[in-house]
């Protein structure tokens, strides 16, 4: 049918229809992208400005008010805590475990495919399913957590994992990294995959131990893509939402809260659009230097 | 890859204490969706359903579900052939014009990319009301397509680009205009390109959660991951209801992993390959 309506605009003179073809065809892009992405980042920052409720007809000019607020406003220093804490243990704790388990999957060759697709299955869940699913693991009563204590016979080492606030962030910092090692594991396997096997043979003629290919070797020719994962685990770590509002709503007590758990309160359970845009521009000004600082940070270094 | 290397014991041992972290918690799931509340309450996690029972799953049928899963259907599917057509025909046009702004464009569309979409939330359910479409699935639809074509653009394009000239010149001197160029010859060709964007969007978007929460409110409008949500919210002390939802949701994913999975790990990784 495409095709066929594609036809009515076959023209003899290819000028006139390419300029034409070429307008035509990238109007869709540009005003979904005007409608949905440009406009929405301005608005965001234009609402910023005001006091409003979202419902009522007039909006309040308050000039930098929101962002005195927010500049002063210990929950949201607190949030941006927690997202650090998150990239801070996540790059400690995903990272080098993918890479691990990637080196190890890589040695057993074939014979380690059923691995991976066992290791991966945690991608096919989504982050909502996975909250719910780990709210229950992690239930003290009935949850598979103290069930393996009890089967150990480490009772007293159960917890609220939850309930707790001093431990709540890394109950869920630890949910994280169940859901994303995978991803980091898959990204690992196809980098060591482009390592030349000749290097593998040349280091093994020259003596050199398993130890000493993976430090030597492989390390250094992953680099990149280590640096890839690092900065993706990064920006990834500041827009954190689906898995910890479902999980703890940023509960108890503030313990998990997040920029994004925070955003999303402020402007749709407490109806302060205005703070609550202030806070996603901020959350933008942020995830985007970070993403800057990291980009040339990096690549700096490959040069 | 050919042959590896000899494998450690302890490597094994590794995997094997591995495999129970990332795949525990699905067991766990799927056992306790067979049990009783009573199971629950009276047996240890470890103990198999004494009779396994497929109420749960019918208590989870008489609710949304069919009406959530349906949502995601069209939703989805809508999302990704509008996103696959659209992002195709720019792509084409980045990867072939020669006009003045072409470079600029494309560099303004791919950063995108980097946008955090969290910054669009607010002005899109504020804008999604005015245009009347709040609490409808096509509501949904705009953002879906919008917030995924930076990267589509980009993977086509770049695709694109290494698509031999050659074909299409041939093609211009039989006289083919530019739209049958990209119908007949660029838009076969690219294929492998489109399913790995397809995929993409496909599995990120079935999953997507924070846009469906905001922009939607009744359960009839609601996709699959809000239904995960609300059910949760109604049954939060029915464990069992709750594990059978969630193995059901489960379901379709699991299925289409099984049936391509290294279409399914490509696409999911084309969101890396950006770096």
């Amino acid at each position: 049918m495409l095709r066929r309506f594609l036809r009515i605009n076959k023209t003899k003179d290819s000028g006139v229809s390419e300029r034409f073809g070429i307008v035509l065809f990238l109007l869709p892009t540009i005003i979904l992208i005007g409608v949905y992405i440009i406009y929405p980042i301005i608005m965001s920052f234009w609402l910023s400005l005001y006091e409003w409720d979202g419902i009522s007809p007039t909006k309040q000019f308050v000039k930098f008010k929101n962002w005195v607020d927010l500049l002063n406003d210990s929950v949201f220093w607190h949030s941006l805590t927690n997202n650090i804490k998150i990239i801070i243990l996540s790059l400690l704790i995903q990272i080098p475990l993918a890479i691990l388990i990637a080196v190890i999957i890589d040695r057993g060759g074939k014979r380690f495919d059923i691995f991976k697709s066992l290791f991966y299955l945690p991608m096919l869940m989504s982050s909502v399913a996975i909250g719910v699913l780990f709210k229950y693991v992690y239930d003290p009563q009935f949850g598979l957590i103290s069930a393996i204590l009890n089967l150990l016979h480490l009772e007293n080492l159960a917890k609220d994992w939850l309930g707790d606030p001093s431990i709540a962030l890394y109950s869920v910092i630890a949910v994280i990294c169940w859901q994303y090692i995978p991803f980091y594991m898959i990204f690992f396997i196809a980098a060591i995959s482009n390592i030349p096997q000749e290097l593998y043979e040349a280091a093994k003629i020259d003596g050199a131990t398993q130890t000493q290919y993976f430090w030597k070797i492989e390390i250094p020719l992953l680099l990149p893509s280590i640096k890839t994962a690092c900065i993706l685990s990064l920006i990834g770590s500041l827009k954190y939402f689906d898995l910890i509002y479902v999980m703890t709503e940023g509960g108890p007590a503030g313990a998990t809260e997040l920029m994004a758990t925070y955003m999303y309160k402020s402007a749709f359970a407490s109806f302060k659009m205005g703070y609550g845009s202030t806070i996603a521009s901020a959350m933008f000004i942020i995830i985007t230097t970070a993403g800057i600082i990291a980009y040339f940070a990096t690549r700096q270094k490959e040069a | 890859m050919g042959m590896r290397k000899e494998v450690k014991k302890w490597f094994i041992a590794f995997l094997i204490v591995w495999v129970l972290i990332a795949d525990l918690p699905f067991l766990f799931m799927a056992f306790t969706s067979f049990k009783t509340q009573m199971d629950l309450l009276t047996g240890a996690v470890w103990e198999l359903p004494k009779q396994p029972t497929f109420s749960n799953y019918l208590t989870v049928f008489k609710g949304n579900f069919i009406s959530y899963f349906k949502n995601s259907i069209i939703a989805v599917s809508l999302s990704v052939v509008l996103i696959l057509l659209i992002s195709s025909m720019s792509a084409y046009v980045f990867a072939r014009a020669k006009f003045k702004l072409n470079s600029a464009l494309y560099s303004l569309i791919i950063a995108g990319m980097a946008i955090p979409i969290h910054v669009t939330l607010i002005p899109i359910y504020l804008l999604t009301k005015r245009i009347g479409v709040y609490d409808n699935i096509f509501g949904l639809i705009g953002p879906y397509v919008a917030l995924s074509l930076p990267m589509s653009v980009f993977i086509l394009t770049e695709f694109m680009r290494e698509i031999p000239v050659e074909l299409e010149k041939a093609a211009k001197i039989d006289g083919c205009s530019f739209f049958r160029i990209y119908s007949d010859i660029i838009l076969p060709l690219s294929k492998p390109a489109l399913i790995t964007v397809a995929i993409y969007n496909g599995t990120y978007l079935w999953n997507e959660f924070i846009f469906a929460l905001v922009l939607t409110s009744s359960p009839s409008k609601r996709t699959l991951p809000l239904g995960i949500w609300d059910f949760q919210g109604q049954y939060g002390s029915d464990i069992p209801a709750i594990m059978a939802f969630l193995t059901l949701s489960l379901l379709p994913m699991l299925i289409a992993y099984i049936l391509g999975q290294d279409k399914i790990i490509k696409g999911m990784m084309a969101g890396a390959v950006k770096g």
